[in-house]
């Protein structure tokens, strides 16, 4: 191989005189790493050796921030808070009267009245984001689930609209309603 | 992120409290490390596999090799590890390039680095035009193909490459993709057909039935989808992936399959295909524009109703 190398380089110095003076050591192809012959099984030593050490590539925090797996982990965080508090809920109100603690309706709306205004909203927030972003974005889980809305685009518009509803509703229902 | 993997496995495990029935059921086998990569042998050996890359602050930076007055000088952190070294950490290595005297293309600042600056370098390129697939590769935070992937001429802004993400890496932008191709070969991609064709010519199908195949042909396999995808990255062992998914409704798409019911059995557990949970990463970053989601969903709903 190299010493065709070299021969096409002659020919070509002869065509062309003019051309600048080439050393033919640059031209022809060199290999400088020494390379060594291993069997088949030396050669899987080696690997089932390298792949112990490899390292995992970064994910998580070099993944740029998009509303589709953005929005997806969302999904899933008001999702955990809705059903967690209401698991919650749910025991606490089973085991009220082993416990003697006062669960009834009664008790509970007195208990929430005596609340000053700014714990209110935080609760009434808590729960209003959660509950119209989960809603909401699980309308589109839906209509994926029908094949539909599936463009790029389309998924960016519906993913931040969701955003803003929520934002809207959550917002209206901490303050007014 | 090996905790998340800890407590999947805590919740597939049998127990005496939980009996077999309502634990969920696996792709084939339900001794799930019988089937685990080798390298997740190593995972047990080092337990930190990700190792945190050292960032580019406490690396050095290589220059422009060929620095001129009018110089549009754009920083590049690239992630760089190397196996002969198999106990040091990742690390960022930071070059700087003309944009002048580089191409418009990532590949061809990867390439002009490793011509002029630093030949130990190292990643897959081939065809330069975005039909190979080779050079996937997260650029700016986002899985592409470099050839196909402008350079920002902002050059107050730097450019980041890592290799595709949550794959083990072989050397600096080279993944193994060993995994990859093997869930490619579960998926049998080929024509399977126990009948002859009825006049005896090749297996031909109406204009209709080949326009279903139109945005599943066109895929080259370059991983940028399963890597972009979440559920991919903590339960690659099970769970196929956007790309080979995508290749799966291709033959079940294919009117002149025969095993399409076998094709969508093969799918039928809680992990080959159940595990996209629509997060649709996967169509926003593949680079020909293709829709793995959207093929994911029909073979979904090709199961639910039939």
């Amino acid at each position: 191989m190299a010493s065709q190398r070299i021969f096409q380089l002659g020919l070509r110095r002869v065509a062309a005189p003019s051309l600048k003076m080439q050393p033919a050591g640059r031209m022809a192809q060199r290999r400088l790493a020494a390379t060594k012959h291993a069997s088949q099984s030396e050669a899987a030593e080696i690997l089932a050796k390298q792949r112990i050490y490899r390292p995992v590539s970064p994910h998580l925090a070099i993944y740029r921030p998009q509303i589709t797996w953005y929005g997806s982990v969302l999904g899933r965080i008001t999702g955990l808070t809705l059903s967690g508090s209401l698991y919650l809920f749910g025991i606490a109100y089973l085991i009220a009267p082993y416990t003697g603690w006062h669960m009834e309706t009664q008790s509970m709306v007195a208990a929430v009245a005596a609340w000053p205004a700014a714990v209110k909203m935080g609760v009434k927030a808590f729960f209003a984001f959660p509950f119209f972003y989960h809603c909401l974005n699980g309308l589109r889980h839906l209509s994926w689930d029908m094949g539909f809305g599936f463009k790029n685009q389309q998924v960016i518009r519906s993913g931040w609209g969701v955003v803003a509803l929520s934002v809207l509703g959550g917002l209206y229902y901490t303050f007014i309603g | 992120m090996a905790c998340t993997r800890t407590l999947a496995r805590l919740a597939t495990r049998r127990t005496v409290v939980r009996p077999a029935v309502f634990s969920r059921g696996f792709a084939s086998v339900t001794d799930t490390h019988a089937r685990d990569p080798l390298s997740k042998v190593g995972e047990k050996i080092v337990p930190d596999a990700e190792r945190k890359p050292i960032p580019e602050s406490k690396t050095s930076t290589v220059q422009e090799p060929d620095p001129s007055k009018d110089a549009k000088t754009k920083t590049f952190h690239i992630y760089r590890w190397n196996p002969d070294e198999p106990s040091s950490k990742p690390q960022m290595q930071t070059y700087t390039l003309d944009l002048n005297k580089t191409g418009p293309m990532m590949l061809d600042a990867l390439i002009r680095i490793k011509n002029e600056v630093d030949p130990t370098l190292t990643f897959r390129r081939s065809c330069r035009e975005g039909i190979c697939g080779s050079c996937a590769m997260n650029i700016d935070g986002v899985n592409t193909l470099a050839c196909l992937c402008r350079i920002p001429t902002d050059t107050a802004k730097e450019s980041r490459i890592y290799p595709l993400p949550h794959m083990y890496v072989v050397k600096d932008l080279v993944p193994d993709m060993t995994l990859f191709y093997k869930q490619y070969r579960s998926v049998k991609p080929y024509l399977q057909r126990s009948t002859a064709a009825p006049d005896g010519r090749e297996f031909r199908q109406s204009k209709e039935d080949r326009k279903k195949l139109d945005g599943l042909y066109e895929c080259i396999l370059c991983a940028c989808c399963s890597t972009s995808c979440p559920s991919y990255w903590w339960n690659q062992e099970e769970y196929l992936g956007p790309a080979v998914l995508l290749q799966s409704y291709r033959w079940i798409a294919d009117s002149r399959d025969e095993k399409k019911a076998e094709r969508q059995d093969a799918l039928n557990n809680s992990m080959s295909l159940y595990r996209c949970h629509t997060i649709l990463n996967c169509s926003r970053t593949c680079p020909k524009g293709l829709n793995p989601a959207l093929a994911i969903a029909e073979i979904k709903k090709s199961m639910a109703f039939t």
